[in-house]
């Protein structure tokens, strides 16, 4: 119980930390593979303290709250995950968080942010299979949905589940809103959406939904880190080093591939999912 | 110290012109000057941007379209007028639909001349700007006068 307490105190300080600091060597990571030097690496901070200072510009009222609750029920999934609660129960919560930052989309009444909420939605129906099929993998790894017991399994599941493990690696780059699966809120300028979903929502509206996303990445990382604990202290550093090299893998993919269309993204995240992870399962299920 | 500085986001628009300056704001981002040493994006987003970089003169046509992007713009916002077709009209200043540089729409804060003004220039020009943004900032807190805009800083 108070190992518990104190996973999730650590979640809720260092999380936006460690995302924040994440954020910031993916750009002089990215920007040193383009040939650029770079910002420092503390400029996601800078950034997001800037946008605190900003004048607030709303829209439509509703639509603050509506992101309020995104960042809220972000931080409550990682909450939820970090408690080692019921993954089923965090990937579930995780969803809900997402459909409220579609609401907020929607909620502007303006053409590029609602575009960007329509991707959004394709992009869930495109990574929520392979994300389903991880937690059912544990379950039969394991025998159970609880987080806290796939952590103290004594055996390293990340054997037993490299497809898996591929897949899941395969849609973080939805996740993490990397090339070439960026639709819904592309981050670079001058493309056909603007800034897609997040065009509408400007100051603090802004940087609580780019603390959000710091929180999300750290606790998918914590999914990432579920494949190799095993109770012990070398399987632990290995996780944490395997998140690193996950994370700026994904910053090299994102370097070097164009962005690619909605159906693509769907296509093939679902042949990953139905090959490798529905494999992976039945290869499970016999062992 | 106020953060707006470090991260200046800017939305870069192109009026009546040869295109000359246009392509030398895309030069600033290249790896050759890299401007996101400072901090700066271009983000093509009136409501992320806090530097308005206009490059060309202002036209009947993009009039509208000046305003608009200046008004979506959050507060502290800075304008910054690069090469002389934005300072004042140019080589266009004559033209039947032209009407100046772009300060007859919107007030501006930095002007950067130059036909066309060398990455160098706007850079230095942005960096200019950026005195001018922790000034506006510090005047929403009421602390202190907000800056005068137009007839600024000339960099
Ligand atoms: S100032 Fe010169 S280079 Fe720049 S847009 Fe005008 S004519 Fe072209």
């Amino acid at each position: 119980m108070v190992k518990m307490i104190i996973l999730v105190v650590a979640y809720l300080i260092l999380a936006p930390v460690i995302g924040g600091l994440l954020a910031g060597i993916d750009r002089v990571l990215s920007a040193r593979l383009q040939g650029r030097q770079g910002p420092p690496v503390l400029q996601p901070f800078y950034d997001f303290f800037k946008l605190l200072e900003k004048e607030p510009i709303t829209v439509n009222n509703v639509q603050d709250f509506y992101v309020t609750c995104f960042l809220l029920f972000v931080i409550v999934t990682g909450c939820f995950f970090f408690a080692g609660l019921d993954l089923l129960l965090v990937i579930f919560t995780l969803t809900l968080a997402s459909v409220f930052l579609i609401i907020a989309a929607f909620s502007t009444n303006s053409a590029y942010p609602q575009l960007g909420a329509e991707r959004e939605l394709l992009q869930m129906m495109a990574y929520e299979p392979m994300v389903l099929i991880t937690a059912v993998g544990f379950y039969i790894f394991s025998g159970s949905f609880a987080v806290a017991d796939i952590v103290s399994g004594d055996k390293m599941a990340f054997p037993y589940m490299i497809g898996i493990f591929a897949g899941f690696v395969f849609i973080l780059t939805i996740k993490f809103r990397k090339s070439p699966f960026d639709l819904s809120m592309s981050h670079h300028a001058h493309q056909e959406l603007v800034a897609g979903l997040k065009t509408e929502f400007s100051g603090k509206t802004l940087a609580m939904i780019e603390i959000a996303h710091w929180y999300e990445n750290v606790f998918l990382l914590g999914f990432i880190f579920l494949f190799f604990a095993n109770g012990t202290i070398a399987g632990t550093i290995i996780g944490a080093v395997v998140c690193l090299v996950t994370y700026f893998f994904e910053t090299f993919i994102d370097n070097n591939f164009a962005r690619m269309k909605w159906n693509v993204a769907i296509n093939a995240s679902w042949l990953v999912a139905i090959t490798l992870g529905m494999v992976n399962i039945v290869v499970l299920y016999f062992m | 110290m106020s953060y707006v500085t470090k991260s200046p986001w800017v939305i870069h628009y192109d009026g009546s012109s040869c295109n000359g300056c246009d392509i030398e704001v895309l030069a600033c981002l290249t790896p050759m000057y890299d401007v996101e040493r400072f901090g700066i994006i271009n983000t093509g987003n009136p409501k992320h941007a806090d530097i308005f970089l206009v490059t060309g003169s202002v036209n009947e046509q993009n009039k509208s379209v000046v305003k608009q992007i200046y008004e979506q713009m959050p507060e502290p916002k800075v304008v910054v007028a690069i090469g002389i077709c934005a300072n004042n009209g140019g080589i266009f200043r004559e033209c039947y639909n032209v009407m100046g540089g772009v300060d007859t729409v919107i007030p501006v804060d930095v002007y950067v001349p130059g036909c066309a003004a060398r990455p160098e220039a706007i850079i230095d020009g942005v960096v200019k700007g950026l005195g001018v943004l922790a000034e506006k900032r510090a005047a929403m807190d009421g602390k202190t006068e907000a800056p005068q805009t137009a007839g600024k800083e000339e960099a």
